[in-house]
């Protein structure tokens, strides 16, 4: 569904389209203005840096992944090498008094990632598939690793450190409060994404798609896959490196975890959970997974387990991602069809959510007697206190598992005959029109 | 749709800033509660949660309630900041912390710098376990107090014990490879010259830190250089896969480890059947025969199934609640010059002092080794019938180690 | 020295048969549903608790036949519920999929058996050693493990080459239309051959299990360096997968057992370099960078021999 989208040379947009077009940045930027004023607390001030600073990682990612076809398992190299490179950057900076502030050393992380991408993306890309995820899995082993050998550049285990006031202040700004981290990592991410928005409308971008969709053709004419690729892979080191750096500075410190395979896999995590197929994908991802891992760790000791489990979910229900679900349903709201689904869904919800409880009560449940046996049964995972000790807990999950899912199977399916009515309608409506 | 992601994200930054009471203390309790080090992270935040009840009991601090709140940070130094500023945020001025050097460093940084720039707000940083040297020495702050003997501490000690060993004449160190490990084999080699000069350090050794699932070819290294002691900081997995492998290959030399006792190492040696083969350094142990810390031991094991990992945390909250006392005031700046430069009565027995150059507590440190028990020896570890057995035990004074810190008082 | 080579090269034959283990069911299952399962080292700790909680109710010989068969049903159900629905969205969500398994796998293992390492010991029939080199105790249950290993390598190698049952499977990894054609049910097959993979995983699970230590993150601490052997071996070989895992467990032991650095070789830096980073490059040993060795090899190979050592096709 998205090829189309994505591939077709757009035709010339009209000025309705235009003023969507840039009201949305518009939008977008006034929302980033606001948001501390409404939430002005430090532990939402520095959420909103790191989904900030997520958002320009994931969407690096994706010209690798969405863009161009190739899943790599290393991004956080260049995320990490950026990030050190700032730090290294800020300490040198403020002891020999040059005159940079700190809002242009992003720019150095970018620059960092863009030439340890070019050092090590020539060999690394010669190849798409298996063989490229490989490697970047064994590059990114490579660099984790040396990172705790080479201490002098690394800092060891411990990482290095940098104050971020030490720098020479414009208009008076320290860098000291994290309100004015979060303005300058919102004013990086609006640059980066729409730089990178850019990146998908120039020729360029064009030939990463058909790389990706299907190789032989672009040698066909004239160009070769290997170059674009590797120019992509470029393009993804630089955004990665300011986004490392926009870490390092929020941070003040780097080190070895931002280059490891844990920080990675949370790129790939965010970046699929928010869907590869469209641009917003992975904006749309990075909130949702930043969010989720800060908050849900609160809630429930056993937060990996819902994380693995929701991954998974969304990997075999919904594999165009969070926005692939919403954007599957545009054609009906064009037509006007939507209200032929959402009664169907309304139907659907409620034995799935009943199901899912009953999961949550019985994994709440068996987490209690094998992790704290000896505790006061009265557990209160999600805030919602229940007796774990108590038969009727027991009972009430099975019942609401099994039930849930036998009743669940039976509405999905009136769900997909909605949806295939309506999408028929839709499209009879399209072709009329 | 952007609009309602925004709107979840009002749900939860807010969700751990509750009401700030004024009847409790809160303690922030930052280590890991989830993934691999959560086994460590729990027995510390129950041993912690225990320790408050204690107080508690007695009328808690200036008549608050003592409260101990968990944070997970994942054993990451950025996800421990997080935490930190939500535990800010929710009214906690104590934070306290044990569970890797790096997290150490990198909390320590934040409260320096959070406290420079929020005058008036000031957070205090307890750190229970992470003993890199640094933190006491070039990279000291004020706001910033260990407990745990540092890494060069555990050493003075352990080489003092050499001293009187003549049997030890052959040492092999073997390390993680990162700072704690390398500060370790650093510091082993520069005291045994100089104590020891006719002990032959017959092997340096630095492996990957976590990530060797068969130590066979160390073993069979250190059995090509013909030690008769090793010396290993090793810990978690570490130690128990590095003596367990050393029991297969029917490797009979001394170990002096740091970190024996963690959990999984008594189960590891009593498999391996090193019987009064592994010795250990710290602060406390079980079967020292001093009653209050027995008492303390019996009522901790009668409601968790662990023995007491932490005499240090007990020291911990107990001269805070008796600084907190001196200085009559809960808040930060005070109670931090109350605690520089006081002695206290130890968990086991004996004073310690909080040095007031550098925040760094010293105190007796005891050698023990691990084996089979008398009836000197009530306490058995991890259900294995053996448990550790006093060997040596090294005054306050002959652990004090000169400091390079240049501390800055607000 | 000699006492050296020979005690690394037979600790480097042990720790590879290991790998082999558990790469033989991984290579297999690669070249039939050509996805990298991530998740196997998952159904190697999945073998590894269910062993130690068999051996505890029945002791450890019906352990070493239930424990495997109850995972390689687990991985059975995997693939049919599982894989084989996620397959038509693509490689990368399958691969993902395998992925999200690993994590939600060794969560369950934790909320069950806890995160601390658990008391899975060698049995008492083989806890003796079995003979003594160079003063060196080889523990019988080490030589078992190496039993074992050959002896599974000898039968899969007979199974696939010799038999019909190991013909079909061949075809349908090549050919799986014509061999649906044929009237074989070419879903059933995948999804026994993905049964029995994942139950080999299980197999050096109880088998490692007491020799290594049985804990939550002992499938984390293998997974990278597996697919290191599989990619190196050859994508689908057998016998690249075979000597991919005695390469690699040799490469590691020898340089463990090495001692030079680039100072040893040609003397310390001149102190003008002592503080920076050359230094941390001019001092570092052979042993020290013996884990990231294995990687370097796989990064080489895939630059200069993409389809692994016996490999016959890319990816």
């Amino acid at each position: 569904m998205s090829e189309i989208t994505l591939s077709a040379a757009p035709p010339r947009p009209s000025i309705t389209d235009n003023l969507k077009f840039y009201g949305l940045w518009i939008a977008a930027t006034l929302v980033l203005a606001v948001l501390p004023k409404i939430f002005f607390s430090g532990t939402s001030l520095s959420t909103f840096s790191l989904i900030g600073i997520s958002i320009i990682f994931s969407l690096s990612y994706n010209i690798l992944l969405g863009q161009t076809g190739m899943l790599s398992f290393g991004h956080a190299v260049y995320y990490g090498l950026g990030g050190f490179l700032a730090i290294h950057a800020i300490n040198i900076i403020g002891f020999h008094k040059w005159p940079v502030p700190l809002p242009l050393i992003p720019l150095i992380g970018g620059v960092a990632g863009l030439v340890f991408a070019m050092l090590l993306g020539w060999v690394s890309t010669k190849r798409s598939g298996t063989a490229f995820a490989m490697i970047s899995l064994g590059v990114a082993e490579l660099v984790a690793s040396s990172a705790l050998i080479l201490r002098t550049f690394f800092g060891g285990e411990a990482g290095v450190s940098a104050n971020r006031t030490k720098l020479l202040r414009l208009f008076g700004l320290s860098f000291g409060p994290q309100l004015q981290i979060y303005y300058l990592i919102a004013a990086w991410t609006l640059i980066c994404m729409i730089a990178m928005y850019a990146l998908t409308r120039t020729p360029l971008g064009r030939m990463c798609n058909a790389v990706r969709d299907n190789p032989e053709r672009v040698q066909f004419v004239g160009y070769d896959p290997h170059i674009i690729r590797y120019m992509a892979f470029c393009f993804a080191g630089f955004f990665a490196g300011i986004a490392g750096a926009l870490s390092a500075i929020n941070f003040e410190i780097a080190n070895s975890a931002y280059l490891g395979a844990v920080q990675s896999g949370t790129v790939l995590f965010a970046t699929y959970i928010g869907g590869i197929g469209f641009f917003i994908g992975p904006v749309v991802g990075a909130i949702f997974v930043t969010l989720l891992s800060l908050g849900l760790s609160d809630l429930t000791t056993v937060w990996q387990l819902y994380f693995g489990l929701f991954f998974i979910a969304v990997i075999a229900f919904a594999p165009g991602g969070i926005t692939g679900l919403f954007m599957m349903h545009r054609p009906l709201i064009r037509t006007g069809q939507l209200g032929r689904v959402l009664p169907s869904y309304l139907i659907a919800l409620v034995p799935t959510l009943a199901m899912i409880i009953g999961l949550m009560l019985a994994i709440e449940t068996t987490v209690h007697y094998t992790v704290n046996p000896d505790e006061d049964p009265h557990i209160k995972p999600f805030g919602i206190p229940f007796d774990a000790a108590s038969p009727v807990t027991w009972i009430l999950s099975a019942v609401l598992v099994i039930g849930g899912f036998l009743i669940a199977r039976r509405t999905w399916t009136r769900v997909g005959q909605a949806w295939d009515e309506a999408s028929n309608a839709s499209r009879e409506k399209a072709l009329a029109a | 749709m952007r609009k309602a992601m925004l709107a979840a994200a009002i749900a939860f930054p807010l969700f751990g800033s509750a009401a700030l009471a004024e009847d409790t203390v809160k303690i922030g309790y930052i280590d890991p509660l989830s993934g691999g080090g959560a086994s460590v992270g729990e027995v510390g935040f129950k041993t912690y949660e225990f320790l408050a009840d204690e107080l508690n009991a007695k009328g808690g601090i200036l008549g608050k309630k003592v409260e101990i709140v968990p944070y997970d940070n994942k054993t990451n130094p950025q996800e421990s900041l997080i935490q930190a500023q939500k535990a800010i945020d929710s009214g906690v001025r104590f934070l306290t912390q044990g569970n890797g050097s790096a997290v150490g460093a990198a909390l320590s940084d934040f409260v320096t710098k959070y406290n420079e720039r929020n005058p008036g707000h000031e957070v205090l940083y307890f750190n229970y376990a992470a003993v890199d040297p640094v933190l006491t020495n070039e990279k000291c702050s004020f706001w910033h107090f260990r407990w745990d003997a540092n890494s060069d501490i555990k050493m003075e000690a352990l080489t003092n014990y050499i001293k009187t060993a003549p049997a030890v004449k052959k040492v092999y160190l073997i390390n993680q490879d990162y700072s704690f490990g390398e500060s370790v084999r650093t510091t082993a080699r520069k005291m045994l010259a100089a104590k020891r000069p006719d002990i032959e350090i017959v092997g340096d050794e630095k492996h990957p830190l976590l990530k060797i699932t068969d130590f066979a070819p160390y073993i069979a290294k250190i059995k090509a250089s013909g030690a008769d002691s090793v010396i290993t900081g090793n810990w978690g997995q570490d130690i128990s896969l590095l003596l367990k492998a050393a029991a297969d290959a029917g490797l009979k030399v001394n170990w002096y480890t740091y970190y024996a006792s963690g959990t999984g190492g008594p189960t590891a040696i009593k498999q391996a059947g090193l019987n009064h083969q592994v010795y250990q350094i710290a602060e406390g142990i079980p079967n020292l025969g001093y009653a209050p810390a027995d008492a303390f031991e019996k009522a901790l094991r009668a409601k968790y199934d662990f023995s007491n990992f932490y005499p240090r945390a007990a020291n911990e909250m107990r001269m805070f609640a008796a600084a907190a006392e001196k200085a009559k005031s809960l808040d930060p700046v005070k109670v931090a010059e109350a605690l520089e430069g006081m002695e206290f009565q130890v968990y086991a027995g004996g004073t310690g002092v909080m040095r007031k150059d550098d925040h760094q507590f010293f105190q007796p440190m005891y050698i023990a080794s691990f084996g089979e028990r008398t009836e000197k020896e009530p306490f058995d570890e991890e259900k294995t019938g053996w448990g550790w057995k006093l060997v040596a035990k090294i005054d306050t004074d002959q652990t004090m180690l000169p400091t390079t810190c240049k501390m800055e008082r607000p | 020295m000699l006492e050296l080579i020979v005690i690394s090269t037979l600790n480097g034959v042990l720790f590879g048969m290991l790998l082999f283990l558990m790469a033989s069911g991984l290579t297999v299952i690669f070249s039939m549903l050509g996805v990298l399962n991530f998740a196997h080292t998952s159904f190697y700790m999945l073998g590894a608790f269910f062993g130690f909680q068999i051996s505890r109710w029945f002791g450890f010989w019906p352990a070493l036949f239930i424990a495997p068969v109850l995972a390689g049903l687990i991985g059975a159900a995997v693939e049919r519920y599982g894989l084989r629905h996620v397959h038509k969205n693509g490689h990368v969500a399958e691969l993902l999929f395998t992925f999200g398994l690993a994590f939600a796998i060794e969560e369950i293992v934790q909320i069950i058996w806890g995160k601390s390492p658990v008391d899975f010991r060698v049995p008492p029939s083989l806890d003796f050693p079995a003979f003594t080199i160079f003063s060196t105790n080889y523990p019988a249950y080490k030589m078992f493990m190496l039993l074992v290993s050959i002896g599974i390598f000898v039968v899969l190698l007979i199974t696939l080459k010799r038999t019909r049952i190991g013909m079909i499977v061949q075809a349908a990894l090549s050919h799986p239309h014509m061999v649906g054609h044929l009237g074989h049910n070419v879903g059933h097959i995948f999804m026994m051959v993905f049964g029995v993979g994942t139950a080999l995983a299980a197999v050096a699970g109880v088998i490692a299990g007491p020799a290594l230590v049985t804990q939550s993150n002992m499938a984390g601490l293998l997974g990278p360096i597996l697919f290191v052997v599989v990619v190196v071996g050859g994508l689908g070989s057998l016998p690249g997968a075979f000597i991919a895992s005695l390469l690699i467990g040799l490469l590691q032991t020898f340089a463990v057992s090495m001692n030079g650095s680039l100072a040893g070789m040609f003397g310390p830096l001149s102190p003008d370099y002592a503080s920076t980073w050359l230094s941390d490059i001019w001092n570092v040993t052979v042993a020290q960078i013996a884990p990231i060795l294995p990687y370097m090899l796989l990064v080489l190979i895939l630059a200069f021999r993409p389809m692994g050592l016996l490999g016959t096709r890319e990816s």
